[in-house]
């Protein structure tokens, strides 16, 4: 009888990790969706201009403005990579996590965070702008050293700040697209 | 006495079975695909009518970053480009590589992974492709 019981342990456990085996990679990851377009919108602007390079030229300088540090580059292709570390406690959430839970949950609290800007320049279609898109993605630290978190950011002020620098670095007004 | 030394023996040949076990099989594990490597290539790689390396670039760039990726690396001389994105907890990452396949014709190959896990589904990376067809005005076409 015991034995019968330890066959049916071991054939569940096998079981479960076949199921885990199988749940997998989720389909349409890399079908373009409707929400697209508005964060396009959100991410570009078009300068009057043909120069890209000083266009670039003012991105590294501004991207090192607000404290990110260039991570990679390639002028052709007008690309520019950065990231910055910043703190990432919020008061509200620590007495939140401290109210629940008490010394040991206020360690899951966000701590710190890593954001990584990725901008691309490309001449406009008929030639006669450079078009600019910059996008901006956070990764979020618990006390502990975890992950808390991994997300794009979508944020429009931080978009409009990103152009308003960039705008007054070039001396030049940003239209929007 | 005798039976706890022999339950300890055991216990410790499972053991040394566990560990080197562990290692051959991840060692193993880094040139693994489920999926036959001409399939695999099949299914990552398209030919395109063009020969404009840089718009072609350019136009994939444009494309992931519609699709939400932020790039991460560009090079013109390689061909390459790597980005990434978030979906909930995962972390997607994709490389993109064009080359010259003959003097009319471009060749795109995109390989993706999904955490730890390489993606291997040919409807994911028609996708893409789609995708880039319509942002080129190009058709996308199916290599042997």
């Amino acid at each position: 009888m015991k034995k019968k019981h330890l066959f049916l342990k071991l054939f569940f456990t096998f079981l479960c990790l076949g199921i885990i085996g199988c749940a997998s990679i989720p389909k349409g990851f890399l079908k373009p969706n409707e929400a697209s377009l508005e964060k396009r919108q959100l991410q570009m602007r078009q300068y009057e201009t043909t120069d890209e390079e000083q266009i670039l030229t003012a991105v590294a300088g501004v991207l090192q403005d607000l404290g990110f540090n260039l991570d990679d580059s390639e002028t052709k292709l007008g690309f520019v990579a950065a990231s910055k570390k910043a703190d990432a406690t919020n008061t509200g959430q620590v007495f939140l996590l401290a109210f629940l839970g008490g010394a040991n949950a206020v360690a899951n609290a966000d701590s710190s965070q890593v954001v990584k800007a990725s901008v691309i320049t490309k001449p406009s279609i008929d030639g006669k702008k450079i078009a600019v898109r910059v996008t901006f993605q956070r990764i979020v630290w618990n006390m502990n050293g975890q992950i808390n978190r991994v997300e794009s950011i979508n944020d429009a002020e931080i978009y409009q700040k990103f152009y308003d620098s960039l705008s007054k670095a070039i001396f030049l007004e940003a239209h929007k697209i | 006495m005798k039976k706890l030394i022999k339950y300890c023996g055991i216990s410790v040949i499972l053991f040394y079975i566990a560990v080197l076990s562990g290692c051959a099989t991840t060692a193993v594990k880094v040139f693994e695909t489920n999926e036959s490597q001409v399939k695999l290539r099949s299914m990552q790689t398209r030919a395109f009518d063009t020969i404009d390396k840089q718009k072609m670039m350019q136009t994939v760039i444009s494309t992931m970053q519609d699709l939400e990726f932020v790039i991460d690396k560009a090079d013109l001389t390689l061909g390459s480009i790597s980005g990434s994105k978030f979906l909930g907890y995962a972390v997607v990452t994709m490389t993109v590589n064009v080359r010259p396949r003959s003097e009319k014709q471009l060749l795109v190959r995109a390989n993706a992974q999904y955490g730890i896990e390489s993606v291997e589904d040919v409807a994911t990376y028609q996708d893409f492709f789609t995708a880039l067809e319509k942002a080129i005005f190009l058709t996308a076409q199916q290599v042997d």
